[in-house]
């Protein structure tokens, strides 16, 4: 397996008032081109941190990350990230959020019309075109969470980062949105990276499943390769064996191995 | 904030749902038209006008409650004069207000626009020092702690302290009383605005992080629109400042204005010239902050 992202060795301790803070430890994880990875674990195991890590908004303190043989320094348009709770500018339409991206990206390559063009095409894959000129305050969460995925998307970037994209959607619409991601990961054939806590959609959605131990000190606890067929539809995995086999596999090491972390590390 | 875009998202809601169009089964009943009043139109009518009675209701009574007030105060000796007193003269003085027979003896009108001039100068200037020196403080922590101190005395000094040393530089009543305005009005704007910058959310931040934005567009896609809330808080809350120290400073500079005005009043023992001015004053001032209100309105998000 050719690997696209690197980590080796990455771990990240942050100086507090208290003195320093471990957050993780001894990460290693290679990720294939076009293959689409949930990190999970509990809350505060630092799921979020790798995440930035990768990002490049936050510098690990030790260890190497590399995308194709480079270096990760600072972050860059070739990593979209899709921020936990949207991150709009709440000044600028839908179209605007996403235009300062693409014009960001191609500003220097297309023109105003090619990059208007581009800008609306990504809106409408993610099913917006009606609310393009909208507000972020006059659309619903849902709809705020699609632009942000839009406006990752519209950079066209080699992995995509989504750090628990639905986490505050409710069911309906977080089951709708994870359709749409999976159509869209699929027509675009992007590499993903998504932190969850939600083990269905873990499952749902990856290649493999990247569980975390317990922090402080956290890395990584086991990897789940999920082998179901691609593409997945909702309703037919709930009648799937294997499916459930891999949930229980999930809740297993979530809820029986790191419910005391000291043993389990 | 959240109660808005509640309500907004709920109006939208409840507008969404089309209204079906059923194919309305035609009553054959003779047209018989229903009272005025009773109309889905009419009965808003009666609404809206029953809302405004009850909105008005209680400001009226406190106004109807300070005039009696007022006049009670005045019954019982001392030399104030009566509301209706008063109301004569306010007739008889805002029937002229441009008049002017030398500096000494203008109308109210002048007076008043004197002081606007001054405020306007001073407090023009103090925004232009003011909003980009918060923006530097706010970026910069080197400078904030490096400003902080000097700014932490100076703020709480009481502005007529600075008049003495606006006349010893200039030399003169005008410049001097600018002065006073500039150096009272400058620290809500100053604050505000650095106040603003260093609550931007991270958030924002890091998307322009994540899209590698040059300094020019985080200034203008990031920066200023939202810290501009801020510095309009700043700007209200100096107007407030600079309106009110111009009556105290023209007092003592003297020359054409609101102010001076006043004093010139009670040196010619006009007593209910000086109830108007108060009552002048107090309406400009009200009239510049709902202005900067409004300002402020079009430009707050979320």
């Amino acid at each position: 397996m050719q690997s696209y992202v690197q980590i080796e060795n990455a771990g990240m301790v942050f100086k507090t008032k208290k003195g320093p803070f471990t957050a993780l430890t001894d990460i290693n994880l290679n990720i294939a081109e076009g293959e689409f990875v949930a990190l999970i674990g509990h809350s505060g195991c630092g799921k979020s941190t790798l995440l930035n890590l990768v990002a490049g908004l936050t510098d690990a303190t030790s260890g190497v990350l590399l995308l194709a043989n480079k270096e990760i320094k600072g972050p860059g348009p070739e990593r979209g990230v899709v921020f936990q709770n949207h991150s709009l500018l709440p000044w600028l339409t839908s179209f605007e959020n996403v235009y300062l991206a693409v014009e960001k990206v191609f500003g220097d390559k297309e023109t105003r019309a090619q990059m208007k063009a581009r800008t609306s095409k990504v809106l409408e894959l993610v099913g917006l075109t009606h609310a393009a000129n909208k507000l972020p305050g006059e659309i619903s969460g849902g709809m705020k969470q699609r632009v942000g995925i839009a406006r990752a998307l519209a950079m066209e970037p080699k992995v995509l980062l989504m750090d628990e994209p639905f986490g505050a959607l409710d069911a309906l619409t977080r089951a709708h949105l994870q359709d749409e991601l999976m159509k869209i990961v699929a027509a675009t054939k992007s590499t993903v990276i998504m932190v969850t806590h939600d083990v269905d959609e873990a499952v749902l959605l990856s290649d493999r499943i990247v569980m975390m131990t317990n922090g402080p000190a956290a890395t990584i606890g086991e990897i789940l390769t999920v082998d179901l067929p691609r593409p997945r539809e909702r309703l037919a995995l709930a009648h799937e064996p294997r499916y459930h086999d891999l949930r229980s596999q999930v809740l297993e090491f979530l809820y029986s191995r790191q419910m005391r972390p000291k043993e389990a590390a | 904030m959240n109660a808005v875009t509640l309500n907004e998202s709920l109006s939208q809601a409840m507008a969404a749902p089309e209204t079906e169009k059923l194919p309305a089964a035609a009553p054959e009943l003779p047209p018989r038209r229903t009272p005025l009043l009773q109309t889905a139109g009419g009965k808003r009518v009666v609404e809206g006008v029953v809302n405004a009675v009850k909105a008005t209701i209680p400001p009226l009574l406190g106004m109807m409650l300070f005039v009696a007030l007022w006049a009670l105060v005045a019954n019982s000796g001392g030399g104030i004069p009566g509301p209706a007193e008063t109301w004569t003269a306010a007739v008889a003085l805002f029937s002229d207000p441009f008049y002017n027979n030398g500096p000494n003896d203008m109308g109210i009108g002048w007076n008043v626009l004197n002081s606007l001039y001054r405020v306007g100068i001073g407090f023009g200037l103090a925004a232009l020092v003011g909003i980009p020196l918060g923006f530097m403080i706010g970026r910069f922590a080197f400078l904030n702690q490096m400003l902080s101190p000097i700014i932490s005395i100076l703020r709480p000094v009481s502005p007529l302290a600075w008049l003495p040393i606006g006349l010893l530089v200039m030399k003169q009543a005008e410049p001097a009383s600018i002065w006073v305005i500039f150096i009272s009005s400058i620290w809500p704007m100053v604050l505000n605005t650095a106040a603003g910058v260093q609550r931007i959310p991270q958030d924002y931040l890091n998307v322009a992080r994540v899209l590698n934005l040059s300094e020019f567009k985080v200034f203008t896609k990031i920066l200023f629109p939202a810290v501009l809330p801020y510095v309009l808080t700043g700007v209200r809350l100096s107007i407030g400042v600079a309106w009110l120290v111009i009556v105290a400073a023209e007092m003592l500079t003297g020359g054409v204005g609101i102010g001076f005005w006043v004093w010139d009043e009670w040196n010619n023992l006009n007593v209910a010239h000086i109830i108007i001015a108060i009552f002048v004053v107090g309406i400009v001032g009200l009239l510049l902050e709902q202005m900067l209100m409004l300002i402020a309105k079009r430009f707050s998000y979320e």
